[in-house]
């Protein structure tokens, strides 16, 4: 069905140059068009398109492409902005897919003309490889930039290298020999601010000197982040996988990927980050990454005109974001092919992993850690694990799994009534106080004044005889003999107790800010809060499950492998388990974060516990909701993205969705050839719809085809520019041949070119689940309903969704839809004010009439009762 | 998109930090590797941290320890324990990227003061009072380029270089309102 299709639609496109030549097989369309009327059964009808169209297949690929032998049509040459799109619309992945397929064509053609053909076409054949590049190492690079300035501002707040300004606290400890085993950080060079301020280091004095510092620092690197964006880019707040999701999935928002938002993103991300508010920097590393891709693509003119083309750049972008955000090539890619990505053929794969590559290749010779890798909580073990271990695993499962369905409950709630009421309206003071609060609580404890990506790498480090933290504050009663890497359970010590509490405290508060972070008006990345809380909870349980082996060695779960002195259970690994559990919870992502976690780890013998964990966290997730939290912001948000997971159960009919409804106004279509221009711009102007199919007369019906709102404005408006005689009364011409008219008649204005010929067209009869099945595979923007060939009307991608929301309606209130609010077109009122009067509708018998996707749907919908 | 005037120098330095990331890997400081080397408490010595410059090929405990807390016999029981690990580091590129990231934060801090404070009071002092009303009235002083249009408007007219680059300024204004509207207001997106 589909590469029929397609190749009906390849051709006729490719005919529109040659259309003119004329040939046989247009006397025989016309002839259709003649001798079409009521009379006519349909059956002939069809035979005769039939018959024409294999003709005319053969004559394309004859070579008639360059035979354009008619003076006059202007036509014949591409009208700059036809086959474009307008902001907050749907791509039509088809017709897109189609019109690279024949520049394709082209390119090829004209190869053997020249060296110069030759080598145009080489470039046109690698150009896709060159994008990938330069986005893995644009990303790179940035991902670089904010991992070392991030740091850099994050050490701020504590303190400042006096010898060199621009080390972070590490760093500036770096040659330092005054450091000691149990004060690690602590150097000479490095300066606290109440070392600076007030010349104590001790003290309480310098305690509340520190936290007065801390608090302004991170009040003022929120203020500055949210006001930045506010300013110059609001498109650079949030995460942006919810969004970059639905752009993938064919959705235009201009300016979202643009070089504003790129810098703003960069630049803001890192103050965010170094604010300490609960928030990551991995979910806005992807948007930048996209950024990058886009921007690139503008180079290569294969990718910068073709929406669907570009949508491919920006699925290997996506995996070079999540490359350099975790470290993780692989894990990229599958996120790119399980998360985020809506059409992903096998060359997107390749070149995903290649941009992956690169992108990981770059960041690590920026070293941004100095640790050589690309992620600072790497971690590395190889103590093995154990049968029983999997039921404490599968219970951090349970715990990913309720925290995720938690969190997106509140989150959604919360973020519905920033959208809804009128504390949306203040977006900097919101930053300011969830910082203030953040800062206040976060201090005091030190397991959440840490930067949260050390505190992930504090909790998944396991304790050796090198640590010295208060975590790994073992009493050591052995006698010190053994040799290093086979420490054996141990009773904890207090440290290890005071830490639970301090953890335990860290982690309520986690859960609490971050329900209320993500999705203020900053870049707000998801998964190094989920990581952390995630860790949090799986090194407490496996610190109680360490203790509770080493007290009762002798029961019979831990009998078999945990005798005394044996060394079997590792909490920092319970710790990365917890991660995975709760980001996979929250997500709902399975493949690619287990893939992401095992590379973060490069343990492979841990590949069964985190796929426990993340299989139960997301059982348990989707029986509290089956979206995960960049589906339901989707939802919130109302963007048209039709999930290819969903499955549709439902038994309605094409007729059931279709627009007009019964009850609607008649409809805007178009007549191939005996409308006049001021008619067409009449019906543009009063009416809202995006589209309009064309058909042969008033009185028979029957589907030429259709034709874009956008293209019919732009060909009319620079028909009227360039093309001399165009005025009000131009007969407007969709056929081949224009209808003979009385010689005082204007010039008539061809249209053809724009027109779409072959539309996709479903019968009434279709039932929804085929209907939905064919907008998801190939990326439809609309399809025409037809009954016995006349077109009875349209369902277009929002359509589909808004009945799919109408299905669900009883289980959740709908969010109001995003064209809700959208720019409205000229108003239907003629310039006296009196309703224009829609003279070339055709008045289709009642149930025959034609809506094309807009506001007055959504009144539709919300007054329908279910 | 945007303003034509933060691409280009963006790009630009985009590659040059690609290039200095290579460029900082071969310049290397003598300061930047060291190798570490912790040791934890042995009988009653206590834990100690030692930092040395030494070559990779020299990282080991033997070389770094100096001196060496535990008589003859036990050194090596007392290294078996101790973790050396060789480090590097590209101090130019911290510098730099900090560097870099600092002077483009001041840019766009300076251009968001200016665009926020002293271009209204430029304005006042230009068109005087009326026009002051008339944006106060519609969007309020206090959101930057609120009077986008009417710059839009009248530069249209005139046509060289340097309105060439307001038009696209401006152009770029508009589409910042139009999403900050979207963004903020409407919260038709991204709330």
């Amino acid at each position: 069905m589909e590469s029929e299709q397609l190749f009906h639609r390849g051709y006729y496109r490719n005919s529109y140059n040659s259309i003119t030549s004329a040939s046989s097989d247009e006397e025989l369309l016309d002839g259709a068009g003649v001798i079409m009327d009521f009379q006519t059964s349909e059956d002939d009808n069809l035979l005769d398109g039939d018959a024409s169209i294999g003709t005319h297949y053969t004559m394309t690929n004859g070579g008639s492409i360059n035979s354009s032998t008619h003076l006059l049509d202007l036509l014949d040459e591409p009208i700059p902005g036809v086959g474009t799109y307008d902001d907050f619309h749907t791509i039509d992945w088809v017709r897109e897919k189609c019109k690279d397929r024949e520049r394709h064509r082209r390119i090829n053609s004209k190869k053997k003309e020249s060296a110069w053909e030759m080598t145009k076409s080489l470039y046109d054949a690698w150009s896709g490889w060159l994008v990938v590049t330069l986005t893995g190492l644009a990303s790179g690079a940035l991902a670089g930039l904010i991992d070392i300035a991030a740091d850099w501002m994050t050490d701020l707040k504590e303190g400042i290298c006096l010898s060199a300004l621009w080390f972070n606290h590490e760093q500036c400890c770096w040659g330092s020999n005054e450091t000691t085993f149990e004060e690690r950080d602590k150097c000479p060079q490095w300066k606290t601010w109440a070392e600076l301020i007030i010349g104590q280091a001790e003290g309480p004095g310098s305690y509340i000197m520190n936290y007065i510092m801390y608090i302004f620092w991170a009040l003022s690197f929120a203020f500055l982040a949210v006001s930045l964006v506010k300013v110059f880019a609001p498109y650079a707040c949030g995460s942006g996988i919810p969004e970059i999701k639905t752009i993938l999935s064919g959705f235009i928002i201009r300016g979202y990927l643009g070089k504003w938002t790129l810098m703003i993103k960069t630049i803001t991300l890192v103050l965010a980050v170094a604010s300490g508010l609960s928030l990551g920097k991995e979910g806005p590393l992807v948007h930048v990454a996209c950024c990058c891709g886009n921007i690139f693509s503008y180079l290569f003119p294969k990718y910068s005109t073709n929406e669907a083309k570009k949508r491919e750049v920006l699925s290997a972008a996506s995996a070079a974001g999540v490359s350099v955000a975790f470290g993780a090539p692989i894990g990229g890619v599958l996120f790119s092919l399980e998360e985020v990505s809506y059409y992903f053929p096998l060359k997107t794969l390749w070149r995903s992993f290649f941009a992956a590559l690169v992108a990981a290749f770059v960041l690590r010779s920026i070293n941004p850690f100095g640790n050589s890798r690309l992620v600072l909580f790497y971690v590395e073990y190889h103590t093995p694990w154990y049968l029983f271990e999997l039921l404490p695993f599968i219970l951090l499962g349970v715990f990913g799994g309720l925290w995720g369905a938690f969190f997106i409950r509140a989150n959604i709630a919360w973020c519905r009534r920033r959208k809804s009421t009128k504390f949306g309206k203040y977006p900097v003071l919101e930053v300011i106080i969830v910082a203030a609060i953040t800062a206040v609580i976060a201090f005091p404890n030190p397991y959440t004044r840490l930067n949260t990506s050390e505190l992930i790498k504090e909790l998944f480090t396991d304790c050796g005889p090198l640590e010295s933290s208060s975590l790994c504050d073992y009493r050591n009663d052995m006698n010190a003999s053994k040799i290093v890497d086979d420490i054996p359970d141990r009773p904890a010590g207090t440290g290890v107790y005071s830490a639970i509490w301090q953890l335990c405290l860290a982690l309520i508060f986690k859960i609490i800010m971050t329900v209320f972070t993500f999705g203020i008006k900053v870049p707000s990345g998801l998964f190094i809060p989920s990581m952390a809380i995630g860790a949090i909870a799986g090194r407490i349980v496996g610190i109680a499950v360490e203790q509770l082996a080493y007290y009762h060695h002798d029961w019979f779960i831990f009998k078999e492998w945990c005798e005394v002195g044996a060394d079997c259970i590792t909490p920092g690994l319970y710790a990365m388990v917890g991660a995975a559990a709760c980001l996979g919870g929250v997500t709902r992502m399975t493949v690619s974060l287990v893939v992401i976690v095992f590379e973060l780890t490069g343990g492979l013998e841990y590949i069964v516990p985190l796929m426990a964990a993340v299989m139960t966290s997301k059982w348990v997730g989707d029986a509290f909701g089956r979206e995960g939290i960049y589906e339901a912001h989707i939802r919130l948000n109302g963007y048209p993205f039709l999930d290819a997971k969903e499955e549709f159960t439902h038994t309605t009919l094409a007729a059931d969705v279709m627009r007009p409804r019964r009850s609607d106004p008649p409809l805007a279509v178009l007549t191939q050839d005996n409308m006049t221009v001021e008619d067409i711009e009449n019906l543009i102007n009063e009416t809202s719809y995006n589209g309009f199919p064309v058909i042969m007369s008033k009185e028979s019906q029957r589907l030429v085809g259709f034709a874009l709102r956008r293209d019919l404005t732009i060909a009319i408006e620079s028909a009227r520019k360039k093309q001399e005689g165009i005025v009000g009364s131009s007969r407007v011409c969709f056929a081949q041949h224009t209808p003979s008219l009385p010689a005082e008649s204007p010039r008539p204005l061809k249209l053809r070119s724009i027109l779409d010929m072959s539309p996709f067209t479903v019968t009434d009869h279709t039932p929804m689940e085929i209907v939905v099945d064919i907008f998801r595979k190939l990326g439809l923007r609309q399809c025409l309903v037809t009954h016995n060939g006349i077109v009875l009307g349209i369902i277009t991608k929002k359509n589909i969704l808004e009945h799919l929301e109408q299905l669900k309606q009883h289980v959740e209130p709908l969010a109001p839809p995003w064209h809700y609010n959208k720019k409205r077109y000229p108003p239907s009122y003629g310039p006296d004010g009196k309703p224009r009067p829609r003279l070339n509708n055709v008045q289709l018998k009642p149930i025959a009439e034609e809506r094309e996707e807009m506001e007055e749907e959504v009144h539709l919908l919300n007054s329908t009762t279910l | 998109m945007a303003a034509r005037c933060g691409g280009w120098p963006r790009l630009c330095w985009l590659l040059a930090l690609a290039a200095l990331a290579g460029l900082g890997a071969e310049a290397k400081n003598s300061e930047d590797v060291r190798c570490k080397c912790i040791c934890p408490p042995y009988k009653d010595h206590s834990g100690q941290i030692y930092n040395k410059n030494v070559s990779q090929k020299d990282c080991d405990c033997l070389h770094v320890v100096e001196p060496m807390p535990v008589p003859g016999p036990d050194v090596e029981a007392y290294c078996l324990r101790c973790e050396c690990k060789y480090e590097e580091r590209s101090s130019v590129t911290i510098k730099v990227t900090i560097i870099i990231y600092l002077s483009i934060l001041g840019l766009l801090l300076l251009y968001m003061v200016y665009l926020t404070l002293v271009e209204p009071i430029l304005k006042r002092r230009l068109f005087g009072h009326s026009q002051l009303i008339q944006s106060d009235e519609d969007i309020g002083d206090h959101q930057p380029f609120a009077n986008a249009h009417d710059v839009l408007a009248r530069s249209r007219s005139r046509a060289n270089v340097l309105n060439k680059v307001e038009y696209a300024q401006q152009r770029w204004k508009l589409q910042v309102q139009e999403q900050r509207k979207s963004v903020f207001d409407r919260h038709v997106v991204l709330s």
